[in-house]
C-alpha cells in the first residue's frame, strides 16, 4: 500500500481492486517504455510496436499468427486437444477454474495456437504461445499440440517455427509439465532428420522451462527487441547470489552479446526476415 | 557415523539415545541387561518401519534431502569398478556439481554420470549444493557422445535441487546447455539408465534424465519445481511446502501410478543414509534388471521405444472442434 492509500480515510477507499487503467479501452494507449500516449490505431498499424521508443508490446497469439502468415489457406492443428486435471491440483484455487478463467479472458483453450499456413507463399507450421492463458505456461496440451504441429510438418514436408512467449512449466501439472521439455525437445530431432529447417522465435517472455528445451534449439534462434529470456527469473536468481544484476541483464540485447542467439529482429520486419531465412535454407531462388 | 535425525523421526532419535545410554551403563554394570537393549532396539525399528510407512511427500522430501544420503560418488565406489573420472566441458571449465566417467558395471565397460553434493560446508561450496552450471550440463554431453561412439550404456544418477539459478549461468546459457542435452539423450545411440537417487529438482535433473529406463529410488523425489518454490508462487507462502508437495505429486510411488517412471528401487528400513550398503546392492539388481531390458534391442528398436515413451508423456482429452 502506497503512503497515499495510507493517508484516505477508508470510506474513500475504492471498492474491489483499481483498475489497471482509467483509459477507455481501445482509444488511447500509453507506451510501458517511454510513456508516450499513443493513439491505438496508431499502435496497432505499427504491429503493436511504440513508434516513438520502438517498444515491443506483447501480443496474443492470433494476433502474432495474422501478423506472420498469408490470410488464404490457414489451418489450425490440435485444436481438439484440451487440458484434463490429473493431478486433481489445488492450491489457493482449483486447477479447472483457472483453466476456465484463462478461456474466458483469451478465448483460447490453452496456452499454443498452431497453426498450418504459409509465409509470402512459402508453407509453413507456426505454433504460437499464448502468455495470457495461465502466462504461457508448457503442460501436457502444449506438449501434444506442438508434436502434433511437427508431425503435420514432416507429413507435408514444411519447416516449423514456433514463437514462444512463456514464464516456463505448468505447475498445476506436475511431473507431466516437466516432461513436456522432453517430448517437445524430442520431436525435433525429426524435422533435423528430414531436413526441415525449425526457426525459433523468442519474445518477451520467454523463460524456465520453455526456455531450457526447445527454444534455443533452432537452425536459427531470432529474438524480438528487449525480450526478457532466461532459464531463472531475475527475482530467484536476485536472491540466490544477493548482488544486484548487471544492466540489460536477459534481455535480448545480451544474449546476441554473450552469443547466445542468432539474431534481433524488430517486429515489423519479422515476415519479410523468416522468408528470407527459409528461403536460404530451403534453397529457393530470392523473393523478387 | 551417528545418525542425523530428522524432525518427524524424534520418537526414534529418543528412543535410540536411551539404548545408547543404555549401552555405556553395560560396560560397568553387574546386571546384564543386554536383553533389555535387545527389546529396545528392536522397538525402535519398528517404531521405524511405521513412522516410514506413513511418510507424507514433504516427509519424503526431506529424507531425500538428508545430509547422510549416499550420493553419486558413493554409488560409484560401491556398484562400479575402475572408475575413472573425466573432467570439463572443453571450452569453459569443470562443474564438480556434475561428475562423469568411465568405468565397469558387473565388467562391462559403461559411462557413469551424475549430479554430485557435498557433505560438510566446504565440500558443499566445491559441489555448488550440486546445482550444475551450463558447463557441467556440456561435460555431461560430451560423455554421453563418447559413449554413444564406443557403444556403452550410460548410467544417469539424479540428485540436484535445480540447475544453478546464478548470473554467470544465464551468461553462458544454462538454458541452451538443458535443451541440448534433452536433444542428445533423445537420439543417443546406445542404453540410457537413469536413477533417481535423492532429489529430482526440475529441468536441472531432467537434463540427464531421459533415457530407456527411468527409476526411483523408494524416498527420492521428482518434480518440476520444488514444493517450497511451488508453495511461494501458488499461496505466496513457502511454509505451505507441505500441501504443495502433497498436490504436486513429487513421490516415486506417486510419479509409478501416474506412469511417469518403471520402477521402484526399494530403500532398506529408515532410508538410503541408514545402511549405505544395503541400498547399494538393491540398486545393483535394479541397475542389472534395467541394462538386461534393453540389451536385447537393437539401436533401431531401442531408439523407436524411447521415442514413443518420449512422445506419450501428458493427459488431455480429445475432443472435436465445434
Amino acid at each position: 500500500m502506497s503512503w497515499l492509500q495510507k493517508l484516505l480515510p477508508p470510506k474513500i477507499k475504492r471498492e474491489g481492486a483499481p483498475r489497471k487503467s482509467n483509459l477507455p479501452e481501445g482509444l488511447w494507449r500509453k507506451c510501458p517504455s517511454c510513456e508516450a500516449v499513443l493513439y491505438a490505431t496508431d499502435l496497432e498499424g505499427n504491429l503493436h510496436v511504440c513508434p516513438k521508443c520502438g517498444h515491443h508490446n506483447r501480443l496474443n497469439s492470433r494476433e502474432r499468427l495474422d501478423l506472420l502468415l498469408d490470410p488464404e489457406g490457414r489451418f489450425e492443428i490440435g485444436a481438439e486437444v484440451l487440458p484434463v486435471d490429473s493431478l486433481k491440483f489445488k492450491d489457493s484455487r482449483r486447477y479447472p477454474e483457472r483453466l476456465n478463467d484463462a478461456t474466458e479472458d483469451t478465448g483460447e483453450t490453452d496456452s499454443l495456437v498452431v497453426m498450418q499456413g504459409a509465409i509470402k507463399t512459402l508453407p509453413v507450421v507456426v505454433a504460437c504461445f499464448e502468455f495470457n492463458f495461465m502466462g504461457g505456461s508448457m503442460g501436457s496440451v502444449l506438449g501434444e499440440r506442438f508434436i502434433r504441429g511437427v508431425q503435420v510438418a514432416l507429413e507435408q514436408n514444411v519447416p516449423f517455427i514456433c514463437i514462444t512467449a512463456s514464464g516456463g512449466a505448468r505447475m498445476q501439472e506436475g511431473l507431466f509439465s516437466l516432461m513436456q521439455m522432453a517430448k517437445t525437445t524430442a520431436s525435433l530431432t525429426k524435422l533435423s532428420e528430414a531436413g526441415l529447417p525449425f526457426i525459433s522465435v523468442l519474445t518477451d517472455p520467454t523463460m524456465g522451462g520453455v526456455s531450457a528445451s526447445f527454444a534455443f534449439l533452432g537452425d536459427v534462434v531470432i529474438a524480438e527487441p528487449n525480450a526478457l529470456i532466461g532459464f531463472a527469473g531475475p527475482r530467484v536468481i536476485e536472491q540466490t547470489v544477493r548482488e544486484k544484476l548487471p544492466e540489460g541483464f536477459q534481455r535480448s540485447e545480451f544474449l546476441l552479446e554473450k552469443g547466445a542467439i542468432d539474431l534481433i529482429v524488430d517486429r515489423r520486419e519479422m515476415r519479410d526476415k523468416i522468408a528470407q531465412l527459409l528461403a536460404l535454407l530451403q534453397k529457393l531462388p530470392a523473393a523478387a | 557415523m551417528k545418525t542425523t535425525f530428522l524432525d518427524f523421526e524424534q520418537p526414534i532419535a529418543e528412543l535410540e539415545t536411551k539404548i545408547e545410554e543404555l549401552r555405556f551403563m553395560q560396560d560397568d554394570s553387574a546386571v546384564d541387561i543386554s536383553e533389555e537393549i535387545a527389546r529396545l532396539e528392536k522397538k525402535s525399528q519398528g517404531l521405524t518401519k511405521d513412522i516410514y510407512a506413513k511418510l507424507t511427500p514433504w516427509q519424503t522430501a526431506m529424507v531425500a534431502r538428508h545430509p547422510q544420503r549416499p550420493y553419486t560418488l558413493d554409488y560409484v565406489s560401491r556398484l562400479f569398478t575402475d572408475f575413472e573420472e573425466l573432467h570439463g566441458d572443453r571450452s569453459f571449465a569443470d562443474d564438480k556439481a556434475i561428475v562423469g566417467g568411465l568405468a565397469r558395471f558387473n565388467g562391462q565397460p559403461c559411462v557413469v554420470i551424475g549430479h554430485q553434493k557435498g557433505r560438510d560446508t566446504k565440500e558443499k561450496i566445491y559441489r555448488n549444493f550440486g546445482m550444475p552450471r551450463p558447463e557441467g550440463y556440456r561435460k555431461a554431453e560430451r560423455l554421453m557422445k563418447l559413449a554413444e561412439k564406443f557403444q556403452i550404456p550410460v548410467f544417469t544418477f539424479v540428485d540436484t535441487p535445480g540447475a544453478y539459478p546464478g548470473i554467470d549461468a544465464e551468461e553462458r546459457g544454462q538454458s541452451e546447455a538443458i535443451g541440448r542435452n534433452l536433444y542428445v539423450m533423445a537420439e543417443l545411440k546406445t542404453p540410457i539408465i537413469v536413477t533417481i537417487i535423492g532429489e529430482g529438482g526440475s529441468g536441472g535433473a531432467l537434463a540427464i534424465a531421459v533415457g530407456d529406463t527411468v527409476q526411483m529410488l523408494q524416498y527420492s523425489t521428482y518434480s518440476v519445481i520444488s514444493p517450497e518454490g511451488c508453495a511461494s508462487i501458488l499461496w505466496k507462502s513457502a511454509e505451505k511446502a507441505n500441501e504443495a508437495a502433497e498436490t504436486m505429486g513429487i513421490t516415486a510411488s506417486r510419479l509409478k501410478t501416474l506412469g511417469l517412471i518403471d520402477k521402484i528401487v526399494n530403500e532398506p528400513v529408515g532410508g538410503a543414509h541408514r545402511d549405505h550398503g544395503a541400498m547399494a546392492q538393491n540398486l545393483k539388481k535394479a541397475l542389472q534388471d534395467a541394462l538386461k531390458g534393453v540389451s536385447g534391442l537393437s539401436t533401431q528398436e531401442l531408439l523407436a521405444a524411447r521415442y514413443e515413451r518420449l512422445m506419450s508423456y501428458g493427459r488431455f482429452k480429445e475432443q472435436p472442434v465445434s
